[in-house]
C-alpha cells in the first residue's frame, strides 16, 4: 500500500479525490455545511492538514468562501445540491462581483435521491447564476477537474462550480498524482476593488456585461481547448454525455463514437455540433433534466433525448441500454429492500411514540428523525427542507380552525435548528398564532443523519476542538419565549408527554428541547468533552 | 475463475446487508485487496439514510479496464450477503451460476469477534478469487486499527477454511 502511494497510485473516492486535490491548490481556507453525498470532502481535508471548517448553513459558507477569495486566496466551499439552493443569493451576485483568488463550489448532486428530499439537477444553477460548471466522471477527474476550476477561476476571475453526483462522490476509482498541474497559489493580500466588489445597482449594471463577456469568453475556450473528449467509433451511432453517465455508456454502447463534455456551462456548442454532424444517429445520454439536449437544440444541432421515463431516477448501465434501443417498456421493479428506521435505543424514540399518541399534526424538518414519518411512530405530516419545520408550523397554525391548530408541533434537530431553524423561531415570536406554538428541538448533540459532524450547538469545530457554544434556550429566552423546557427523553421519558401535554394545552409559544446525545456519538462525546477543557 | 478470466474480463462482486453490519468496511477490503494485485477497480455504495439499519449494499467490479462503478442486475459472479433476511432481497443482482456467500458458511460461534463475520464471508469469497493471501492481509490490516488485527485476520481464515 505505502509503495503504491509513493508512486501516486491509490483507490479513492471522488470526495477524497476533491480533498486531495484542494490540498495540492493550497486552498487557504475549506467551508460548507454537511449534507449526503458531499460531506466527507472537507472532512478529509481536514484529516489531510487542510484548513477545514463547518459553516452553520452553506449560505454562510459560501460568503466566508467569498470574503476568503476577494482577499485573493484559494476557497473551496462544499454542500448537496440542495444546500446551493440556500447559498443561491451570494451565489447568483458573486457571479457579478467576480473573484480574485480561485473559488470552487461544490455541488453534490443525488440523482436518485438515495439520501435527498429531490433530485434537482443543479446544471440549471450553472445557467441561472452565469457560472462556468465542471463534471468530473471518476475520482481521476474529481482530482484534476478541482484543480482546472481553480485555474479557471482564477483566468477568468469568476467562481466555478465542480458538479458531482452521487456516484463520483461516493465510488472509490484508481487515481493517480500528480495530475493537471496548477501554478502556485498567491499569498492573499487586500487590495481595494470598490466598483467591482460592492454592487449597488451604479456597479453591478457594468459586471452583469463583464460577467456575460467572460461566459462568451469561456465558451470559445470550451470549444478549443476545454476538457472535453471524443472517442472514436462506429458512426452509426454517436453519444453526447457527460459525467458518470459516460461510463454507463462507454459499457452499454462499446462501439458507439463518444463526444464526453467536461465544462457543462458554457457549452462547446461548435463541438457539439461537428460531432453531430459526424454520426448517423446522435443521442444525448445524461442523468436528471434533458439539460445538454436542450442546449443541442436551441443551437439548432439535431439530436434526440431520452424518453422521458428515463429523467427519473440515476442510469446504470441497463438503463443507458434501454435509451440507446428506445425501450420505453416498463423497467422491473427492484426487489424492496428493509426500509431503515430509527435506531433502537435512539431518544428521538421516545418523543416520536409520545407526538403519535397525541395525534399531533407534526410539521418536520430534515435528518435522522425525519424517520418519524414510518411506522411505528407515523409522527410526520409535512418535510419540506431544512429549517422548514417552524415556519410550515406556524402557517398551520394560523390557518388552522383552532381545535385543529392546537394540535400542531414542529419538530427539528438540533444541527437542522442551527442551519436554518433560528429565523423560523425569531418569526415565530414576531408573529405569534393566536393558539401559540410549540417547537420541540431534538438536540441529540451531533448531526446525525451525514455522519456524526460537528455543529455551533455542539461547541467543537470540524476538527472536534472546543469553541464557542450556541445555547439553545438562552437564545430562545432572549427572543422573549417564556415556557422553556429541557428534558432528557430516556432519564425523564414521563417528562416528555407531560410537558407536551402542557405545552399543548396553552394559548403561548413553548420550546421543549429534547437533549440526549445520538447513540452513535455519545462515547466520541464523553472522550472529547473530557480531553477538550475550555479555554 | 482463474487468473486469466480475470484479467481479461470484469468481475462483478456485491455485497449486502444492513446498515451498520460493516458492508461499506467489507467492500473497502475487497476493492483495497484488487487494487493492490494491479487491477482497475471501482467501488461504488450509497451512504446515508440506508444507513440507518436499512438495506445496504456495495458493489465491487475489477478485470483490466472498468467503466461504470455499478455492478448491472444479474450480473454478479459473487454475491456476499451479510445478513440472512437480505439474501432474497440482493439476489436478482447474482448471475445465474453465480455465487452466493451467506452467514449460514460460518459456524459464528468460532469467531473471536463477532463483529467480524463481514470479513469471514470475505474469507469465505477469497475461495472464488485468485488472490494472493497476503494482499487480503494487507487490505484487511490497512483498513482497520491494530486492535482489530488478530480477530479479522482469524475470521478471514475460518471464512477460508485454512
Amino acid at each position: 500500500m505505502s509503495q503504491q502511494q509513493e508512486l501516486g497510485r491509490r483507490l479513492t473516492s471522488g470526495n477524497q479525490a476533491v480533498a486531495q486535490a484542494a490540498l495540492h491548490a493550497g486552498v487557504k481556507l475549506g467551508t460548507g455545511y454537511p449534507g449526503t453525498p458531499s460531506t466527507e470532502i472537507l472532512e478529509f481535508f481536514d484529516s489531510m492538514g487542510g484548513p477545514a471548517q463547518w459553516a452553520p448553513n452553506e449560505k454562510v459558507a459560501l460568503e466566508v468562501g467569498i470574503g476568503a477569495a476577494f482577499a485573493g486566496a484559494r476557497a473551496l466551499v462544499t454542500m448537496k445540491h440542495v444546500g446551493l439552493n440556500v447559498a443561491a443569493d451570494p451565489l447568483f451576485t458573486v457571479a457579478y462581483t467576480g473573484v480574485s483568488g480561485g473559488l470552487v463550489i461544490v455541488s453534490a448532486d443525488d440523482p436518485g435521491m438515495a439520501s435527498s428530499q429531490n433530485e434537482q439537477d443543479n446544471r440549471r444553477f450553472a445557467v441561472a447564476a452565469g457560472l462556468p460548471m465542471l463534471e468530473p466522471a471518476d475520482s481521476q477527474e474529481a482530482y484534476d477537474f478541482t484543480l482546472r476550476a481553480f485555474a479557471l477561476s482564477e483566468r477568468w476571475h469568476v467562481p466555478v462550480l465542480l458538479r458531482m453526483t452521487t456516484r463520483v462522490c461516493h465510488s472509490a476509482t484508481v487515481l493517480q498524482t500528480p495530475g493537471y498541474c496548477l501554478s502556485p497559489a498567491k499569498p492573499a493580500n487586500f487590495v481595494r476593488d470598490v466598483p467591482g466588489r460592492v454592487m449597488i445597482p451604479a456597479y453591478a449594471r457594468p459586471a452583469h456585461k463583464r460577467l456575460r463577456a467572460k461566459l462568451a469568453e469561456l465558451a470559445v475556450w470550451n470549444d478549443s481547448e476545454g476538457p472535453n473528449a471524443t472517442v472514436e467509433g462506429d458512426k452509426a451511432l454517436g453519444i453526447i454525455t457527460s459525467g458518470i453517465s459516460f461510463q454507463h455508456v462507454r459499457e452499454a454502447a462499446p462501439s458507439a463514437r463518444v463526444l464526453k463534455i467536461g465544462l457543462t456551462y458554457p457549452l462547446p456548442v461548435e463541438t457539439m455540433r461537428r460531432f453531430a454532424a459526424s454520426v448517423e444517429r446522435c443521442l444525448v445520454v445524461e442523468e436528471g433534466d434533458p439539460f445538454l439536449y436542450e442546449a443541442a437544440r436551441t443551437a439548432g444541432i439535431a439530436v434526440e433525448n431520452k424518453p422521458e421515463m428515463y429523467r427519473f431516477g440515476e442510469l446504470n448501465v441497463e438503463r443507458v441500454g434501454r435509451i440507446v434501443a428506445g425501450d420505453t417498456s416498463p423497467e422491473p421493479a427492484p426487489t424492496p429492500g428493509k426500509p431503515p428506521e430509527l435506531c433502537p435505543g435512539c431518544p428521538h424514540r421516545n418523543v416520536f411514540e409520545v407526538l403519535h399518541d397525541l395525534d399531533c399534526i407534526v410539521s418536520g424538518d430534515i435528518g435522522c428523525y425525519t424517520l418519524g414519518v414510518l411506522p411505528p411512530f407515523s409522527a410526520m405530516d409535512t418535510c419540506v427542507c431544512m429549517g422548514a419545520s417552524i415556519g410550515v408550523g406556524l402557517g398551520l397554525r394560523h390557518t388552522l380552525p383552532p381545535e385543529q391548530a392546537r394540535r400542531v408541533v414542529s419538530v427539528i434537530g438540533d444541527s437542522t435548528f442551527v442551519h436554518s431553524g433560528i429565523t423560523g423561531l425569531i418569526e415565530m415570536v414576531y408573529n405569534p398564532p393566536p393558539t401559540g406554538h410549540v417547537l420541540v428541538i431534538l438536540d441529540n448533540g451531533t448531526t446525525a443523519m451525514t455522519g456524526l459532524q460537528e455543529h455551533p450547538g455542539t461547541g467543537r469545530r470540524l476538527n472536534h476542538e472546543t469553541t464557542s457554544k450556541l445555547s439553545f434556550e438562552e437564545l430562545a429566552r432572549s427572543l422573549g419565549i417564556k415556557n422553556i423546557h429541557v428534558i432528557d427523553p430516556i432519564l425523564d421519558s414521563a417528562g416528555i408527554p407531560r410537558v407536551l401535554r402542557e405545552a399543548l394545552a396553552k394559548d403561548e409559544l413553548s420550546l421543549i428541547i429534547a437533549r440526549r446525545p445520538c447513540l452513535l456519538a455519545a462515547g466520541a462525546i464523553k472522550i472529547r468533552e473530557k480531553t477538550n477543557v475550555p479555554k | 475463475m482463474s487468473p486469466s478470466d480475470m484479467s481479461n474480463n470484469i468481475t462483478n462482486v456485491v455485497i449486502a446487508g444492513l446498515g451498520g453490519q460493516g458492508v461499506l468496511k467489507a467492500s473497502d477490503i475487497l476493492a483495497s485487496a484488487v487494487f493492490l494485485a494491479g487491477f482497475d477497480v471501482k467501488k461504488s455504495e450509497i451512504h446515508g439514510m440506508s444507513q440507518r439499519g436499512g438495506s445496504v449494499s456495495s458493489d465491487v467490479r475489477f478485470g483490466k479496464k472498468v467503466f461504470s462503478p455499478m455492478v448491472p442486475p444479474g450480473k454478479a459472479d459473487c454475491l456476499v450477503v451479510l445478513s440472512q433476511s437480505q439474501i432474497e432481497v440482493a439476489r436478482p443482482m447474482l448471475k445465474a451460476g453465480g455465487a452466493l456467500i451467506e452467514p449460514g458458511m460460518i459456524d459464528e460461534a468460532r469467531l473471536s469477534n463477532k463483529k467480524s463475520l463481514n470479513v469471514a464471508l470475505l474469507g469465505a469469497l477469497a475461495r472464488h478469487l485468485d488472490l494472493a493471501d497476503n494482499l487480503w492481509h494487507a487490505a484487511i490490516q490497512a483498513a482497520l486499527p491494530e486492535k482489530l488485527h488478530a480477530a479479522n485476520l482469524q475470521a478471514f481464515a475460518i471464512g477460508k477454511g485454512t
